[in-house]
């Protein structure tokens, strides 16, 4: 039982039975809110874990050619074949709007318009690990930026989810029965002060007859 | 218009070159936890890093996870996998529920 500091009166009864109605409605709505986004949150955070994996094992095969390319050519020759990148990449950020939680969305665009355009060097003098590992860095781009929106949209969400939940936990936990049991506090107090007031009166009564017809 | 970079070792970032992301290749820790913490000032929306200089850099990463930009995200260097990238999707999942779920 944890009664709150009030005093028991009928108007703080009414009061505390108002608030008990709107900590109620407003417990309802964010458990909507925290299954709702948890629903999102799991849809999302599979996909993001097939991404994650598919990306990584991508990224791993391409620095294995990135590995052979650098075993293969000088330093030097390396360095002057990718100095100077013929693509450039940038990106536009929409915001999303899931359950008020505002996410980001990625849109690529590319400098020149023929987004093949990668190979920022001759063939001559470099080795061919190196356009596999170029081809193989080019391919995994879309995944990359769909990697980044979805994990970035998860941890997004989780915080939410997280605060939602905390939310719906002290509603449930601490405020909504610290109100009923304030309540019946209050009634039991009041009704505790009725009893009395008719015994009261009762023995008033019979006092009066008493005094007056002598029984 | 947002840019998009890619931190990490030397090896590690030099293809991203070619397909027109932005590389900072970094050579120690300090230089890379200075460098991580500029280009999250900037007009980044996402930040790809090596899982080992995310290692060495989590206390700035984890300022970053409650913004809306930039992304910042974990790729495996050319050192290997370390499954650091994971255990953070995981983590997130954690928050989320609650409670750690064994996947």
């Amino acid at each position: 039982m944890a009664v709150m500091n009030v005093n028991p009166t009928r108007m703080e009864l009414t009061n505390l039975k108002k608030k008990l109605v709107t900590a109620r409605r407003g417990h309802k709505l964010l458990k909507d809110k925290r299954d709702e986004l948890m629903r999102r949150f799991l849809e999302l955070v599979r996909e993001n874990k097939e991404l994650r994996k598919k990306v990584e094992e991508a990224v791993k095969r391409a620095n294995t050619h990135m590995a052979l390319s650098c075993s293969n050519m000088s330093d030097e020759g390396l360095s002057v074949a990718l100095m100077m990148p013929s693509q450039k990449m940038s990106i536009e950020i929409k915001d999303k709007n899931i359950m008020s939680v505002i996410v980001p969305e990625y849109d690529v665009k590319f400098k020149t318009a023929d987004e093949g355009d990668i190979y920022s060097y001759g063939f001559a003098f470099t080795s061919g690990d190196l356009d596999d590992a170029v081809k193989d860095f080019a391919d995994i781009m879309p995944d990359m930026i769909r990697l980044a929106q979805t994990e970035k949209t998860c941890q997004l969400l989780a915080a939410e989810i997280e605060k939602t939940r905390r939310r719906v936990n002290a509603l449930e936990h601490v405020m909504i029965p610290d109100y009923e049991d304030t309540i019946k506090y209050i009634t039991m107090k009041l009704e505790e002060a009725d009893r009395s007031n008719t015994t009261r009166l009762l023995k008033i009564k019979d006092m009066l007859l008493k005094d007056a017809h002598g029984y | 218009m947002y840019k998009i970079a890619v931190i990490g070792d030397r090896e590690s970032v030099y293809g991203f070159s070619s397909i027109g992301m932005e590389i900072y290749p970094v050579y120690s820790e300090d230089e890379g936890r200075e460098k991580l913490k500029s280009l999250a000032g900037q007009d980044y929306a996402v930040i790809f890093i090596t899982e080992a200089l995310a290692e060495k850099t989590q206390d700035i990463i984890d300022k970053y996870t409650k913004e809306t930009a930039p992304a910042i995200i974990l790729i495996p260097g050319v050192t290997g996998n370390t499954g650091q990238g994971m255990s953070s999707v995981l983590k997130s999942i954690e928050r989320a529920v609650g409670s750690a779920l064994l996947d």
